[in-house]
């Protein structure tokens, strides 16, 4: 097989920069407010603040699961950081270099961002184009990026094989001749054939039934061993998060409530809503069912979020102070945050520590 | 003669539903027997396509034209096959009544809350426009929707996902039904809201004594609301079991696998247990344990024929020629 030089490069994963202390995403501040516009002229009548300053690193050859409810703007994170959508404040860094720099500027073209970052979509139907057969879906990015077409095509066999679907059998077929979990498994071969060095999972298992998620997590598990992937894998299933990630980060309303390391988070929870959470999911035990909902009501429209924490309209533990004062990331301890009065010391809380001497 | 046992609430013997067309046929549900006692929960437990959704419209029978329902169904000593649309008019939301996955297309969005609730009453037991209203209210009140009266005027599209739900509650009880049929009510709610509903549920059908269907592909969820489950397997029942026995060791290997691949809390690190290949196309009737092509403990003798459910034990079957007859 003969490839020129620029097949190559492209074919392989981008090499490491930054070494293993530097974080592969790095994101701080972000925020992405959506417009309501209405009345007559189109005027804006109100914001959704969909993201509103959330700050965090995916270490190399890690997995970071975010978690939360619909609205607290998990979604719009994973578009942010795939730059499907371009935020309105905020810098991100990948691997050391600024994203969406430019020749002049330095750091790091958008093009080449993401090529190194993909993404899988819940919907794996709607995400995968009706009229290409399976093998020029999956051959179709490395070509835009200047990858042969019989190269790309040998390559896309390859990616069928990897994710466990025989070439022979799937190649030629369309997406509506196979079922959901191979259509998924389609979708993350494509997310693989740029050799990209983030994938990020939008609640890739959810639409899947019990048994073929197992199957799908189980892949998850071997290609990020195989080819050397970071992931960030966003879903609202605690259960499969806690399986998963080896860092989780918990989301309310556009802001980050906690994060930590899996065990830290699933083990010692500090934030009350990573608590209610946690107490949400069905016992697996009919003798020691639930008897108490750990909250009540619906989240709150991100249009008009509470003052202050916004939490406290449905926290146990609300006072006075997070009604008046934001709570900023606490650490409890080295990598686990959580931003709640009532574990900050000298917040004002009746439940805070008391500040160390 | 046995002595006389309480007729049960619901009784379904040899149920099959078939969806023909000029080029296929489907064999949804392949003879399914089903038995809900009053003041009962029964969840039917299967993946997309078990038949699980078909067997419980066919209770109601709500399924479209083209839909072949063969054996007999009996609905609070009634038989439902039998029943002309008139019949059914008033057999539906009376008797029985329904509650869906997705809220915003149950619900009508041209009318409020409270008038669609209140139709219901004014509909079934003739009441006047006043006392249906007031019904209404004390209904948004029993599902604890927070500020009922102002609740009364709002448009389904007003409402939030979980009050929305807690709305479609009150529409299906407004004529007291016997019995409750449920598909999948808290799939698409968020884990905070879905306990809420899976105890508001619970709390409900012990109030007012229901017996409920309740149709779902999460064993957890089986795990907080059932006392009975029947799994359910291309279109067939493969297991029945009281929830607890069930939870702790299911019998049938399709059950075993699926919980299996359920994830729970301190699977970290291990390998999931996955069932292989995929579930039949029921294009043709299986003849055999349809489960077998999948199974890991497959032999000559399960191609033989459709297993018979064997007693396993109190109140339980499976369907299964590994299961030791009791």
């Amino acid at each position: 097989m003969v490839a020129s030089p620029d097949d190559m490069i492209a074919l392989t994963q981008t090499p490491d920069r930054g070494g293993p202390a530097q974080p592969l995403l790095e994101v701080t501040g972000l925020v992405k407010h959506f417009p309501i516009r209405g009345g007559l002229l189109g005027r804006k009548v109100a914001t959704v603040r969909a993201v509103d300053g959330i700050s965090l690193a995916i270490r190399k050859g890690e997995t970071l699961g975010i978690v939360g409810e619909s609205g607290c703007g998990k979604s719009t994170t994973a578009r942010l950081l795939m730059r499907l959508l371009d935020p309105d404040a905020g810098e991100m860094v990948f691997d050391g270099e600024r994203v969406g720099g430019n020749d002049q500027a330095g750091g790091l073209p958008l093009r080449d961002y993401r090529r190194q970052v993909q993404m899988v979509f819940q919907d794996s139907y709607a995400s995968l184009n009706p009229r290409l057969t399976i093998e020029e879906t999956i051959a179709f990015a490395p070509q835009v990026h200047g990858v042969g077409a019989r190269e790309a095509r040998t390559r896309a066999h390859d990616l069928l094989a990897a994710v466990g679907l025989a070439p022979a059998q799937f190649a030629r077929r369309y997406p509506h001749e196979i079922s959901g979990g191979q259509r998924q498994r389609i979708n993350i071969a494509r997310a693989l054939a740029l050799q990209p060095r983030l994938v990020i999972l939008d609640e890739p298992v959810s639409a899947l039934d019990k048994s073929v998620e197992a199957q799908v997590l189980n892949l998850l598990v071997d290609l990020k061993d195989k080819f050397g992937l970071t992931y960030a894998f966003i879903s609202h299933d605690l259960n499969v998060v806690q399986y998963i990630s080896d860092r989780v980060l918990v989301m309310y309303l556009g802001k980050v409530a906690e994060q930590g390391p899996v065990e830290e988070i699933y083990d010692r929870p500090a934030h009350p809503y990573t608590r209610a959470l946690l107490a949400s999911r069905p016992s697996m035990d009919p003798a020691n069912r639930r008897t108490e909902p750990p909250l009540t009501g619906d989240p709150p429209n991100p249009v008009n979020p509470p003052s202050g924490c916004r939490f406290r309209t449905r926290c146990v533990m609300a006072e006075d102070v997070c009604a008046a004062r934001e709570p900023a990331a606490a650490r409890l301890v080295p990598g686990h945050d959580a931003a709640c009065h009532a574990v900050t010391p000298g917040s004002g809380h009746s439940a805070a520590p008391g500040v160390a001497a | 003669m046995k002595p006389a046992a309480p007729a049960p609430l619901v009784r379904a013997r040899d149920l099959t539903v078939r969806f023909v067309n000029r080029d296929t046929t489907v064999h949804a549900v392949n003879g399914v027997d089903l038995d809900v006692a009053e003041g009962e929960v029964l969840c039917l437990l299967g993946e997309s396509g078990s038949g699980k959704s078909v067997t419980l419209r066919a209770l109601m029978k709500l399924l479209p034209r083209q839909a072949r329902v063969g054996g007999s169904i009996e609905v609070a000593g009634r038989d439902v096959q039998a029943m002309n649309e008139r019949e059914l008019a008033d057999f539906r939301g009376g008797d029985v009544a329904m509650i869906f996955q997705e809220p915003m297309t149950a619900l009508d969005p041209v009318f409020t809350i409270g008038r669609q609730i209140a139709e219901a009453v004014q509909r079934h037991e003739g009441a006047s426009r006043s006392a249906a209203d007031a019904r209404a209210l004390e209904l948004l009140e029993l599902v604890q929707i927070p500020s009922a009266k102002r609740r009364l005027a709002a448009y389904p599209h007003e409402l939030s996902g979980g009050l929305r739900q807690r709305a479609m509650i009150a529409v299906a009880l407004a004529c007291r039904p016997k019995l409750l049929l449920a598909d999948e009510p808290t799939t698409a709610l968020d884990a905070t809201v879905q306990i809420q509903v899976l105890l508001l549920l619970r709390e409900l059908q012990e109030k007012l004594g229901m017996g409920v269907i309740f149709v779902t592909h999460d064993l957890g969820v089986a795990g907080e609301i059932a006392d009975r489950v029947a799994v359910m397997y291309a279109g067939r029942v493969v297991e029945e079991a009281p929830i607890g026995p069930f939870m702790a060791g299911p019998l049938h290997p399709y059950a075993q696998g699926l919980l299996g691949a359920t994830v729970h809390p301190g699977m970290r690190g291990k390998r999931l247990t996955t069932i292989p290949g995929a579930p039949p196309s029921l294009e043709t009737e299986p003849t055999t344990c349809a489960f077998s092509p999948r199974c890991e403990w497959a032999e000559a003798a399960c191609l033989a024929g459709v297993p018979e459910a064997r007693p396993a034990g109190p109140g339980r079957t499976a369907r299964c020629i590994r299961v030791p007859a009791a």
